[in-house]
């Protein structure tokens, strides 16, 4: 059975970009950063890719934000989506207007599945795909896993982890819990979110590339859509981690037993 | 048609990405089992990779030469062996085909190639005509619809990968203009290799003769369809390799400071770092001014390359083309040796990377024209002795 399958491309600072807290403590300072898409987005993409390589159906990719979010469009189109959707909105947003504009946005494309990050690696909110399922009265398997690794067979063979029921009107998602995997089942329509072990994203082919100019992407806005995106949740405080003291040098193994022992009373 | 502004970034940000992940990781099996794993060589067709110069009519992306000429620089700050893989395809084995083939030599040969599904090779060089290329002496007689080609190529760059060569053979008299350029698919009886060669570096590459004994070639496989227009082509073709060359000199030579900037920044001697020594900086300060001039003019001149009709030889630009030549693949050699020398001792054993791209880059001066045959390029074209 063919599915249809929602997922989003948020753009965040790439990870390898130097990030430093702005003089008003509330902010990061913005010049000179690089960005890409969320890293577990681009898991979700992937996944959505492999469930659709399988079943059958088709892809379709939301970011909401500026013009700039253009780009991860573009890299969940290069990777294989089949078609964009952008909520266009300039001024500041919190995880309630995204989830509210998603919303929206699904209740228009009628997707039987949404897979999502699980989080965002800018500020680890981790909030819209719960929210998502809540407002549209849909199962949530949230931190989709899987069992085997990164490097096993299945996984270079592109196996999609969520399992489809052969009826097609289920899916099977293992989750990643403390200490062990968890095992759940949902009726479709869901929303599933991603962990990082649950799969490995393809690099976009060149052509890939090249065919993703030629897909559409249809621009959307939240007042169009009828969401108030008024900010709710506001940052207060940002703080860097507390910078690391150097280390010391002991002169020999007794020397560190003991400092083990009686310093850090880690024996 | 170009690849856009916004598709090349996303082009060039996932090339970088299949680098740093999969390709530098690699680099010390590639050195060890002188071979790219076959799993790796896939994963480049499955990019595309092999299409980067293809137009987009013959399934290629049509990267411009300014474009080709980032897409090298990236591939410099890895195992040269990876870029060998599908540089062929990408400029000296193809090129012949689609500056100068017929239209219907181009419909069937390049899609193939963009693919990856066909490898092709350039044959010019020959036992007895290296830098005098215009001596060859591999021959081809017409015989009804068949050329029949017998000699010996030597140091064919992917010759036993190759799945049809672009070969350069005499249809007339002496000189140049007896030359004609053929497509010869390499399974044609006659066709065979010699060994392996065993070379200084560049671990990974393919290089071996290609003996032809008595090979028909259909005449249809006549680059162009007409006699006598081999040499133009292979020269046409060593200009655009030759920019690809250069870039790519440039992408190694930043491939080394890096590695030696970071072993400056590491390496402690005299109670500090060395890098702060102004001896050693002195040494990177050469290496990064010679780069920034190396890639300064390879961009200038692939714009000037991209700015005139395509297919159509500048003799200016084929001058600069050489200039780059010339300067970057010298510069990359002085580079690599003073990376060596920042390195120390540790830089003259296998466990660094310097000592690699050291052994490396010696071959860039010598392919597609040494560094004297640019020189006489270039003065030739500032004399003017060929203008009359």
């Amino acid at each position: 059975m063919p599915l249809k399958i929602l997922v989003t491309a948020k753009r965040v600072e790439d990870s390898e970009s130097k990030i430093k807290v702005d003089a008003a403590g509330t902010g990061i300072v913005k010049e000179g950063l690089k960005y890409k898409i969320n890293p577990f987005d681009e898991i979700g993409v992937e996944e959505a890719l492999r469930l659709v390589a399988k079943h059958g159906g088709e892809v379709v990719v939301v970011s909401v934000g500026t013009k700039d979010v253009h780009e991860q469009l573009r890299h969940a189109l290069a990777m294989g989506a089949n078609k964009a959707v952008w909520v266009h909105h300039d001024g500041p947003i919190d995880q309630l207007g995204i989830a509210g504009c998603l919303q929206k946005v699904v209740e228009k494309e009628k997707p039987d599945l949404c897979i999502l990050g699980k989080q965002a690696i800018d500020d680890d909110q981790g909030q819209v795909g719960q929210y998502l399922a809540e407002w549209l009265g849909w199962a949530q398997a949230t931190f989709a896993s899987k069992e085997e690794s990164l490097e096993s067979e299945a996984e270079k063979a592109k196996t999609p982890a969520i399992q489809l029921a052969a009826d097609g009107k289920s899916i099977t998602v293992i989750r990643e819990v403390d200490g062990g995997l968890l095992t759940v089942s949902s009726p479709l329509p869901a929303v599933a979110t991603t962990e990082l072990r649950l799969n490995q994203p393809r690099y976009a082919s060149l052509p890939g590339i090249m065919k993703a100019k030629s897909k559409p992407i249809e621009e959307l806005t939240p007042a169009g859509l009828g969401v108030d995106v008024g900010v709710k949740l506001t940052v207060t405080k940002l703080a860097p981690p507390p910078a690391r003291k150097a280390g010391i040098k002991v002169p020999d193994v007794a020397t560190l037993v003991d400092k083990l022992k009686n310093e850090a009373k880690a024996l | 048609m170009a690849l856009d502004a916004e598709s090349f970034e996303l082009l060039q940000s996932t090339l970088r990405r299949f680098i740093r992940e999969r390709l530098v990781p690699a680099e010390d099996v590639v050195e060890e089992t002188d071979e790219v794993p076959v799993a790796l060589v896939e994963e480049m067709k499955g990019l595309g990779l092999f299409g980067l110069s293809i137009p987009q009519d013959y399934g290629g992306i049509g990267l411009t030469m300014a474009q080709e000429a980032q897409v090298a620089w990236e591939f410099g700050h890895t195992a040269l062996a990876f870029r060998s893989v599908f540089g062929t395809n990408v400029g000296i084995g193809s090129q012949g085909v689609l500056m100068d083939g017929t239209e219907a030599q181009k419909r069937e040969f390049l899609p193939k190639v963009a693919t990856g599904e066909l490898v092709m090779s350039f044959a010019l060089t020959e036992p007895d005509a290296g830098s005098d290329a215009a001596a060859l002496t591999t021959k081809a007689v017409r015989d009804g619809d068949d050329y029949v080609l017998t000699g010996a190529k030597r140091f064919i760059t992917n010759a036993s990968r190759a799945g049809a060569f672009t070969l350069m053979a005499r249809t007339g008299g002496p000189g140049p203009s007896g030359i004609s350029a053929f497509i010869v698919p390499s399974k044609l009886a006659g066709v065979s290799l010699g060994k392996p060669d065993h070379k200084m570096g560049q671990r990974g590459t393919k290089t071996c003769d290609v003996l032809l004994e008595d090979v028909r070639v259909p005449a249809r496989n006549l680059i162009g369809g007409v006699e006598g227009q081999g040499f133009k082509t292979a020269m046409k073709v060593l200009d655009r390799g030759r920019l690809h060359l250069s870039a790519l000199s440039c992408g190694v030579a930043q491939r080394v400071v890096n590695e030696a900037v970071a072993y400056a920044r590491s390496r402690k001697q005299f109670g500090q770092r060395i890098g702060d020594f102004q001896l050693v900086q002195a040494m990177l300060a050469d290496s990064q001014a010679e780069l920034y001039a190396g890639w300064s003019m390879v961009q200038d001149c692939a714009r000037r390359y991209d700015a005139k009709p395509p297919g159509a030889s500048d003799p200016d630009v084929s001058m600069r083309a050489s200039c780059c030549k010339l300067f970057c693949t010298e510069m990359v050699g002085r580079v690599a040796d003073r990376g060596v020398q920042v390195h120390g001792g540790a830089g003259y054993v296998r466990e660094t990377k310097v000592e690699r791209l050291y052994r490396d880059v010696r071959l860039l001066r010598l392919y597609e024209g040494t560094s004297q045959i640019q020189q006489l390029i270039i003065g030739r074209a500032l004399v003017g002795r060929d203008a009359g």
